[in-house]
């Protein structure tokens, strides 16, 4: 058994699985819920003043028979007063103490900053969560990713918290920036103890093709939705790696967008969290989820003979390079196994209209029978000469194991973009010739 | 006893109902959306008419449903009876590569009915005839489904198609032949009413040699096509073959599409003599209309049995019993004038010839015959309507089996009456290439062209899309080069 709890920048939690800020951790009852089931964490929903929300507010990206694939919402901040939101966080953490408890907050002046994040260190919380990233109409009155998107009003308001503040302080930041790394930066200067992320990016999900209004309608219009879920997943990874590798950063994190088990987790670790947020997989298949992230994490880290989950935060990270110092003289192929070949020949179409024409069309063996019980019908061949390697007809291929890329070693040694461009400017080589 | 209907309306419609009902939306979406969209998909080789069901599949998981239905029908002008009673298993699932990767094909018939009752239902108007016509007038003769897809094919290509129909309905065997939990008549009429709005014309109810003479059909059209079928029931030549309740199965078959299900007489114990599928069909539909007991008799071992091996299972399920290795010499009426049962002796194959093995009869009681052992050749009709025409020695018809040319100018043939029994895709897939040949011979064309897009282009090795090779820009653009005297 492998050693799930994790310390975040002083917060504790018997496993790095914590509620994100949203519809699911909206109250008490919510919240003793996902306890039962396993969450080592809440953040709680953002209290702020009180708003005032649409009817009408979650769309979703479905994506054949599998729904949600991705999921926005329109929804503001809690729609509860701060007085129930304190009341109920301290009821929930005198009853769960080993859990962490993180309030997320939303507020304008300096003086309003000060008060909210006193009373959630009364409330007994283990830390706060500034929220500087909602796409939705906390923006247009100057709060959300308006802050999150200068990162000198980012720094300022940190900072205005920082002066009060006793317990950890997470900057939650939003996506919907060019780089991420200089709102994380800001972050850092102004004092916070981490950072989160991502929000929700901006988006529209679908356009409602009969009445021509996107959804989510409300009353005939709609407007632009946070988007999240699944899809988000390889957009958060990349910032999360982003800030995790930034030297100037160096901030502990807490990884969010399209968490929804525990591999996605566990990447999200390797990438450099140390807790990882879910909400879009809670808001479709409940609080259960939980059993088999903490169950598959656990598992795998014992697989991997890894002792505590510590171990993999960042583990990943350095493999990730810029693209100028990947080796060019690195070359795989793609193989065919004729064995589990089943004769769609989508990774011939995919190769033919979408790659670099390097698979063949032809006749099946001697017996006349290939793949797809169809006598003659041709069979996909890699001309190997010509395959530059590029995954498609692998990624395309509906059979596990029929496509493999193989490295080949071609005897060369190791030579990156910035090492190639050195050596022709110096003379030592030629320049490769253009593929024909 | 004369035999007598058996159940009520209620049970028997029950019965009787679609042995794979109609997928509801949810049920199509699930199931279209495991097809893998393959580029060279193997189940359109193994579609006799060449339907791209990949494509059609695909548009109903966007919502298509017409598109997806247009699809089908374009290649396929009865697509919908054919998605009741293709026999799947053995023709585009059992092709599927679904099937090879999970050993449970996507279920390319019903996705089928699903698209086009939707097509069907509406009555909408979907393929479409050329303004301009050709002039060309086609007699089809007979309305089954060869004729039925020469003829569609016919008035799509712009040419003027008149279906002389002996029965009262067309449809053929769709309308009165096939199992009624497979296919209702009334879809098969549907299908008979789309080409009816095609603009091909049906005289139902004419018989030609008997209401018309060929000699007069040949010389006021410029092209026939003949889908005759198959004759009567082949007969066994043994005592008691004619009392009142010994049946040929496509008449048993016909009387359940044409009276109330509850009106259909059938025996308390009924024997089916005949092991391919039409014994099956007559079997299960006695043991649905409420025989007690129901039994194959056929005169070889299962392992022989044409019947389908899903068929065979079906008629078990149905609870029908199997008596293998016998064969009837006698139908006892034990003086009654109705069949009591029958005489039979058990056989040996020897060199695949089945021999009765003396002293083996033996008396089993049976109060109706079902005779299921093949349909006669017409080759007294042929003779005796297009006397030059030239026949096989087994009774078919000789033609090219790429545009259905008989010996005779002008006429052409295709569906059972050509290939001596086959299934009603291949009907259909014959009739649409006699169309193809009917309509080279117009346009002066030695080529029909083939009937199944191909998606290799020329054919050869390696091949690639459309051309015959695989070919890369800069290949073509170095020909261009070359050909322009570009540096």
């Amino acid at each position: 058994m492998a050693d799930l709890s994790i310390n975040l920048a002083g917060i504790k939690s018997p496993n790095p699985f914590w509620l994100a800020s949203g519809p699911p951790s909206n109250s008490a009852h919510q919240a003793h819920r996902a306890f039962e089931a396993g969450w080592g964490g809440i953040v709680w929903k953002t209290i702020s003043d009180a708003i005032v929300n649409t009817s009408s507010r979650y769309s979703a990206l479905n994506l054949g028979t599998l729904r949600m694939a991705g999921f926005n919402n329109i929804e503001l901040t809690s729609d509860r007063s701060p007085e129930t939101n304190f009341r109920e966080v301290a009821e929930v953490k005198r009853r769960w103490p080993d859990r962490a408890m993180v309030v997320s907050l939303m507020v304008d002046t300096r003086e309003r900053w000060h008060e909210f994040v006193q009373r959630s260190v009364d409330a007994g919380a283990d830390g706060v969560e500034l929220n500087f990233g909602c796409p939705h109409g906390m923006c247009e009155r100057g709060m959300g990713s308006a802050v999150g998107q200068q990162p000198t009003v980012t720094e300022r308001i940190v900072s205005w918290v920082m002066e009060v503040a006793t317990i950890p302080v997470i900057v939650k930041l939003t996506p919907n920036i060019t780089d991420v790394t200089q709102a994380a930066r800001a972050a850092r200067k102004g004092g916070a103890n981490a950072i989160s992320l991502i929000n929700t990016l901006n988006s529209i999900t679908q356009v409602n093709l009969d009445i021509l209004v996107p959804e989510p309608e409300v009353g005939g219009l709609s407007t632009h939705g946070g988007y999240c879920g699944p899809a988000v997943k390889p957009i958060a990874l990349h910032m999360v790696q982003s800030c995790a590798a930034d030297p100037e950063v160096g901030l502990p994190i807490s990884g969010i967008g399209g968490i929804a088990d525990w591999r996605d987790a566990a990447e999200f670790i390797a990438l450099g969290s140390t807790s990882v947020q879910v909400c879009t997989a809670i808001m479709h298949y409940g609080f259960r989820i939980v059993e088999d992230m903490i169950e598959g994490l656990n598992d795998y880290l014992d697989a991997k003979g890894l002792k505590s989950v510590t171990e993999l935060v960042g583990k990943a990270v350095p493999t990730l390079k810029k693209w100028e110092l990947l080796d060019l003289n690195y070359k795989r192929i793609a193989r065919i196994n004729y064995d589990k070949c089943i004769g769609c020949n989508l990774c011939y179409i995919a190769c033919e209209d979408g790659a670099h024409q390097s698979i063949d069309l032809v006749p099946p063996n001697s017996q006349g029978l290939g793949p797809g019980r169809v006598p003659g019908k041709p069979i996909p061949q890699v001309r190997e000469a010509d395959c530059v390697g590029c995954n498609l007809c692998a990624i395309v291929c509906p059979v596990d194991g029929c496509i493999t890329m193989v490295s080949i070693d071609q005897g060369r040694q190791k030579m990156s973009w910035s090492q190639y461009q050195e050596k022709v400017a110096r003379g030592k080589m030629k320049p490769i010739p253009a593929h024909p | 006893m004369p035999v007598t209907p058996k159940l009520g309306p209620e049970a028997a419609a029950a019965n009787m109902a679609d042995i794979a009902p109609p997928y509801t939306p949810a049920e199509a979406i699930i199931e279209a959306s495991r097809c893998l969209f393959c580029f060279d998909a193997p189940c359109i080789q193994a579609c006799p008419t060449g339907i791209d069901i990949p494509s059609f599949i695909k548009k109903i998981v966007t919502g298509n449903l017409t598109g997806s239905a247009r699809a089908i029908l374009s290649a396929n002008i009865l697509g919908g009876s054919c998605a009741r009673v293709c026999p799947t298993e053995v023709l585009c699932e059992g092709a599927c590569v679904v099937l090879d990767r999970e050993g449970d094909p996507v279920k390319i018939g019903r996705l089928q009915r699903y698209a086009t009752d939707h097509a069907l239902e509406r009555r909408l108007q979907l393929l479409k005839t050329p303004a301009r016509k050709s002039g060309k007038r086609v007699a089809v003769i007979g309305g089954g489904p060869a004729g039925l897809g020469c003829a569609a094919e016919l008035a799509q290509l712009g040419h003027k198609v008149v279906v002389f129909e002996k029965k009262l309905k067309a449809g053929g065997l769709n309308t009165y032949g096939i199992a009624y939990y497979k296919l209702k008549p009334e879809d098969s009429l549907a299908e008979v009413a789309m080409i009816q709005s095609l603009g091909v014309e049906f005289r139902c109810g004419v018989e030609v040699g008997r209401d018309i003479p060929a000699a007069q059909i040949q010389k006021e059209f410029d092209a026939v096509f003949l889908g005759l079928g198959l004759g009567k029931g082949a007969r066994l030549n043994v005592p008691g073959e004619d009392l009142p309740e010994v049946v040929e199965a496509l008449d048993f078959i016909e009387q359940i599409h044409t009276r109330p299900l509850h009106q259909v007489p059938v025996g308390d114990r009924v024997a089916v003599i005949g092991g391919g599928n039409t014994a099956i069909d007559a079997v299960t539909q006695a043991k649905r209309l409420g025989a007690r007991d129901a039994a194959i008799v056929y005169r070889r071992s299962q392992e022989d049995m044409p019947a389908y091996q899903f068929e065979q299972t079906l008629a078990r399920t149905d609870g029908a019993r199997f008596l293998f290795n016998v064969v009837p010499v006698e139908i006892l009426s034990n003086g009654t004038g109705h069949v009591t049962g029958l005489k039979l002796a058990r056989t040996a194959s020897a060199d695949g010839k089945v021999q009765i093995l003396p002293g083996s009869e033996f008396v089993e009681a049976f109060d109706m015959v079902i005779m299921a052992i093949g349909e006669a050749k017409q080759v007294g009709l042929f003779k005796e309507l297009f006397p030059k025409l030239e026949l096989e020695k087994r009774g078919v018809v000789v033609r090219n089996t790429d545009t259905g040319q008989t010996n005779v100018p002008g006429v052409f043939a295709g569906g059972d009456c050509a290939n001596g029994g086959r299934e009603v895709v291949n009907a259909v897939a014959e009739g649409k290439k006699a169309a193809r040949g009917i309509h080279a011979l117009f346009a002066g064309q030695a080529a029909s062209g083939p009937i199944q897009p191909s998606r290799y282009g020329v054919k050869g090795a390696p091949v690639g899309s459309g051309f015959d090779r695989p070919i890369r820009v800069t290949e073509l653009e170095r020909e261009y080069a070359k050909e322009h005297k570009v540096p």
